[in-house]
């Protein structure tokens, strides 16, 4: 490690890529026929295998949490503030994996990679993923790993709907279940949000039905407008009021259509850096693996049902001013538990940041995780 | 933790929790009347709590807390979901007493509900020089105080009486846990604490 990394980080990390040959029925109905998963692993796993934490991403998330890939990196992974010696999951107790998710684009098989036997990039051809599918491909990691139960399975937003899933499709699989800014589905306001999104890229010239590799051009418009629209809701109004409140990039308004408000500056400095670091085809995909996900509606609509054989301990975390995935949506699922009498905790963090608290350093939020994790057991 | 750091009452009502039972802590504060009934009783369940640093400190003692403000009510769980619903020192901080307790009663087979006697003679002695009772159980100034629905036990059984709530049990304590022969001739004048086994009247 270098001496120029935080002394709380995980240092230099290399990304891993394991090949599956066995094919992977997704719940379309379509079936891939092999695939790679990429991953970073921090920590290291104990001779009882018991120590294995698995993190999963959100939307624009990837198999990067910790550490850093050069030594010039300017940024860590995007959950370092949370991973690393003395963080709290701590590296040195807990061994951690990070996949990026089926159809993603960080370097596991998704839009970007090349179809086998065509010669050319699946685009928009590749099936569309759920988060049961991933779930599964994320079990067969587990195997290829020698990780027959995890210690705990985290994530926040799309990530938490995976740990839920998680625990539901493999019970005996998983110890604790860390459930973070998460919904037992979304909302009809959320699905219209990610619509929008959608359209967005969709409807940009170059979109090119997805297929805008074969032209040389990327749908840059809609894919920042979508995220754009996405910020929004990732961040509360007060935060946002805060932050840049009426504030006037030249101190005087311009009877113009320029950038003249800084949030507007704000938005699309966001876009902008989103568009040189995501693809439009996994971004699609993303959305509708949020919109599809809902364990309650194989139990005819019922998530104490849907829950009712899971064995994992739950922390539920929520906060306070999330509205994307509000503390109601989180207490669903706690309910659910509840009903259940399953084990489980809940906590509702006090936060003006809205949705994206959960990749923040809150002191509390912190404190919550890093006393939950020292409670769990693992082998010397 | 062991039992002796309990507080007096908590001991009291461990004694009527039956083994193996599932129990309800609200207003659990750092969850460790509830571990101890784990490690004592094998009991199971969860404690309710809304200070941030006492949630932190049940998830240490590998308590199950769920974060709530019980004054927007018990509307997560079902009709007699638990065997006790306890709830020690907090009924006088509730905005609405009378309908907390109606909830514990749908919820729990028996509720255990302590309070402190605002009837003891130390309180009346100063309510006699026109001041606001502060004593050791209610340590603060009016001004400042959480507690916000004192009473008597006199107040209280009438409360029962109006609201058919069914007083299984009594027991009536100084603040050394001591039921001396004078809390149970005076309660309301001589008790400091005051604990109430309840039930719903059957109908």
């Amino acid at each position: 490690m270098s001496a120029s990394f935080p002394p709380d980080s995980v240092g230099l990390v290399t990304p891993q890529t394991v090949h599956f040959a066995a094919p992977l029925r997704l719940d379309s109905g379509h079936t891939l026929e092999s695939y790679d998963l990429c991953f970073e692993t921090y920590g290291t796993l104990n001779a009882a295998r018991d120590n294995a934490v698995l993190i999963c991403h959100a939307l624009s998330g990837d198999h990067h949490a910790a550490g850093y890939h050069h030594e010039d990196d300017r940024k860590p992974g995007w959950w370092d503030n949370c991973i690393g010696p003395g963080k709290p999951l701590d590296t040195e107790r807990f061994f951690v994996v990070c996949p990026n998710n089926l159809g993603g684009c960080g370097g596991s098989t998704g839009p970007l990679s090349v179809r086998p036997g065509s010669g050319k990039r699946y685009g928009p051809d590749f099936p569309i993923v759920t988060v049961r599918d991933w779930v599964e491909s994320q079990a067969r990691l587990a195997d290829q790993l020698g990780i027959e139960r995890w210690a705990a399975v985290m994530g926040g937003s799309l990530g938490g709907m995976q740990v839920l899933q998680w625990a539901i499709d493999f019970p005996a699989r998983i110890r604790h279940a860390i459930v973070i800014a998460a919904a037992p589905r979304l909302s009809t306001q959320n699905i219209a949000f990610n619509e929008i999104a959608r359209q967005a890229i969709r409807s940009d010239p170059s979109f090119h039905d997805g297929h805008y590799y074969e032209h040389d051009v990327l749908p840059e418009h809609g894919l920042k407008l979508a995220r754009m629209v996405g910020h929004i809701t990732y961040l509360s109004d007060d935060v946002l009021h805060s932050k840049f409140g009426r504030e006037l990039r030249e101190g005087k308004i311009n009877f113009g259509f320029g950038v003249e408000f800084q949030i507007e500056s704000y938005l699309r400095h966001q876009g902008e850096s989103f568009v040189g670091r995501f693809d439009a085809n996994t971004y699609l995909l993303m959305t509708r693996a949020l919109d599809y996900f809902d364990p309650a509606q194989a139990y005819g609509g019922d998530l104490t049902q849907a829950v009712a054989g899971c064995t994992a301990r739950f922390l539920v975390v929520s906060f306070s001013s999330d509205w994307r995935f509000s503390p109601a949506r989180s207490r669903e699922i706690v309910r659910a538990l509840l009903d259940c009498d399953h084990d489980v905790s809940y906590v509702d963090i006090e936060s003006a940041l809205g949705h994206d608290s959960f990749l923040l350093p809150i002191p509390q939020y912190h404190q919550v995780l890093s006393t939950y994790f020292a409670g769990i057991e693992v082998a010397a | 933790m062991n039992a002796a750091l309990l507080r007096p009452e908590h001991r009291l009502i461990a004694d009527w929790i039956g083994q193996g039972s599932r129990v309800l802590d609200l207003g659990c504060g750092d969850g460790a009347f509830l571990a101890e009934l784990q490690r004592s009783k094998g009991v199971t369940g969860y404690g309710i709590e809304i200070d941030p640093d006492n949630i932190v400190a049940c998830l240490a003692r590998g308590v199950n807390v769920i974060q709530a403000n019980l004054d927007e009510g018990l509307t997560g769980f079902d009709p007699e979901s638990f065997d006790y619903v306890v709830m020690t020192q907090t009924v006088q901080a509730m905005r609405f007493p009378h309908q907390l307790i109606e909830d514990i009663l749908r919820i729990g087979r028996e509720g255990i509900v302590t309070f402190p006697n605002m009837g003891h003679w130390r309180c009346r002695l100063q309510f006699a020089t026109g001041r606001m009772p502060v004593t050791r159980h209610l340590p603060n100034t009016w001004y400042e105080t959480p507690n916000i629905h004192m009473c008597t036990i006199e107040d209280f059984e009438e409360l029962c009486r109006a609201k058919s709530f069914a007083v299984v049990e009594r027991a009536t304590v100084d603040s050394q846990h001591r039921a001396k022969i004078g809390m149970q001739l005076w309660p309301n004048l001589l008790a400091e604490i005051a604990i109430y086994r309840l039930r719903a009247q059957a109908r």
